[in-house]
Parts: structure tokens; sequence; C-alpha cells
């Protein structure tokens, strides 16, 4: 089985890649693109019966850093 | 003084952080990331810079997970003090055992150059041998520097005097100019300007020198 986590910048925390990447779409001509968040995405392929208890203790232990990030589990 | 320098794969300043620490005095062993315990009698552990595990998920974040330093974590909850430069600085606060994050410098550029800094409080045993406000010159060499804390958090480091030096012209936007921090027991220092490299006439600048000679005082006079 799968899981995928998202992990994410917290609101408030300024992105300065995120900022980056929105000036480049302005220069690209790209108008209106308000704001750019930029995350990471990490899949585990898990043995079957995982269960996504453990994988949020892995958010919490590793694969984020909760001072800063937000994470997001999604199963299956 | 015994002091113990941590060595990842990927630290590159942990000879230099030793070279410091023995020109001031003190006895060293270099202790490999998958050692499980630190050497006896170790009064402080360096945790040195570089780019430990390539930098991979999170500065500092699977050094901070590896088998020495859930030692350390010990050592510092005995009441024992480390010192942790630049990517150690990152592994420090991945391991709690100082606050905030540091993320990716404002300007997004890895930024090398000496630095002025305000040394902000002179009541640890890193830092007694600089007066408050005195400004140092001392290197900086990071991508990842930009510290961040919230405000709750920053009002605590002030009130309870815990940043240690500021840049005098923040490079990196970290949070009130923190260049380092130091935790709740005064006993571990986390900053990511490298001392260690203001250690020698040779380096241009001998500013990180008191830095190592207080930290022998200290322990001379234990």
């Amino acid at each position: 089985m799968k899981a995928r986590v998202y992990v994410m910048l917290k609101n408030g925390v300024l992105d300065p890649q995120g900022e980056a990447v929105r000036h480049a779409l302005g220069s690209l001509g790209f108008d209106g693109v308000e704001g750019v968040r930029q995350g990471k995405v990490i899949e585990l392929d898990l043995a079957e019966g995982s269960t996504e208890a453990t994988v949020t203790e892995m958010c919490e232990k590793l694969l984020a850093n909760t001072v800063i990030e937000s994470y997001r589990v999604e199963m299956g | 003084m015994k002091a113990a320098v941590i060595v990842f794969p990927g630290s590159n300043c942990d000879r230099d952080l030793a070279v410091a620490f023995e020109q001031a005095g003190a006895d060293v062993t270099m202790v490999w990331h998958k050692d499980t315990a630190l050497p006896d009698g170790i009064d402080i552990v360096g945790v040195p810079g570089g780019f430990s595990f390539g930098d991979y998920l999170r500065c500092g974040a699977i050094a901070a997970n590896s088998p020495i330093c859930q030692s350390l974590i010990g050592h510092a909850e005995r009441g024992g003090y480390a010192l942790g430069v630049c990517n150690g600085f990152q592994i420090l606060t991945e391991t709690g055992l100082l606050p905030g994050a540091l993320r990716r410098n404002a300007g997004l550029k890895y930024i090398c150059r000496t630095v002025g800094l305000k040394v902000t409080t002179a009541d640890t045993a890193f830092t007694s041998g600089y007066g408050v406000g005195d400004v140092v010159n001392v290197p900086i060499a990071h991508h990842d520097g930009n510290y961040f804390a919230t405000d709750e958090k920053l009002a605590q480091l002030r009130d309870e005097d815990r940043i240690a030096f500021t840049y005098e012209d923040n490079p990196n936007g970290s949070v009130a100019d923190i260049a380092g921090v130091v935790s709740k027991n005064r006993r571990v220092l986390g900053m990511m300007p490298h001392p260690e490299r203001a250690a020698d006439d040779g380096h241009g600048g001998t500013d990180g020198v008191a830095m190592f000679r207080a930290l022998m005082d200290q322990f001379a006079t234990a």
C-alpha cells in the first residue's frame, strides 16, 4: 500500500522560494498570481496493514519540522 | 576541557572546530555519527558545520535522528555543554535542544562572507569573553540560515536573555536579526556564523578565539 505525505511551510512563515516562483510567473506574463507556496510530496511504499497513525508519527518525528511546516497524510 | 566533535557524512568543518578547541587547550576526540555513546567525561560536544547527509529532506533533519544524537540529547539533558555551528545549529534545532528553525535565506542565495555580529549577552560560558554590544567579525557560509521563531518564542528568548548574537546587517532574513541562541540552561549554543573560521591569523581574523578561550576558562575553574 502507498501513503502520500504533503509537507508545506505553515501559513505565516515566509516562503522565499514560492515568492521567487511568483515573480518568475509574473515576468512570464502570467498576471493575477497572488501567491505561490512551494512544498514537497513524499511517497511511501508501506507493508499491508500499515496505519495512518504510524505515518503521522513519521511526520512528527522526521518528515516534517512542525516548528515551521504543516503536513497532510493521504493513505492508499 | 574535554571536547568531542561529531562527524557526520557530509560534515566539512569538523576538523576546523577540533583545531579551534585544541588551540584553546582542549583535549578533543572525534566521534562518528553511528557511535551510540560519547566518550566518558566529555565537557562539551561540538556539532560542526557542513552538509550532513547532503541536506536531504531538511538541513540537519537526518543527522538529528542519528544514533550519536540520542547520546548528545542525554548529555545536554544532564547539563552538559554543546556548541553547534552552521549545520550544527540546524541539527540542534532539529533535535529540539534549541528553539526555532532555520529556513532558506530570504534572498535564496548561498552567502559566504565575513559579517559583523553584535554580542547580545555575555552571560553564557560561550560569550563571557566578550562584552555586550561588542561587534565581532565572523564568517558565515550558508544557504539556510534564516532563523525563525514564533512571536511567542521570540518574546521568551528576549525575556530570558537567550539571544547570543545578532547580525549588524541582516544577510539572510532571520527574525530579529538573530545569528545565535542559547538553551534555557545557557549551556547549549547554536549559531550560523563560524567562530572556528576566525580563530587563527591565517583565517584573516581571530574574533572567534575569545569564545574557545572563555569555554576553556569555564572548565579550568569548574
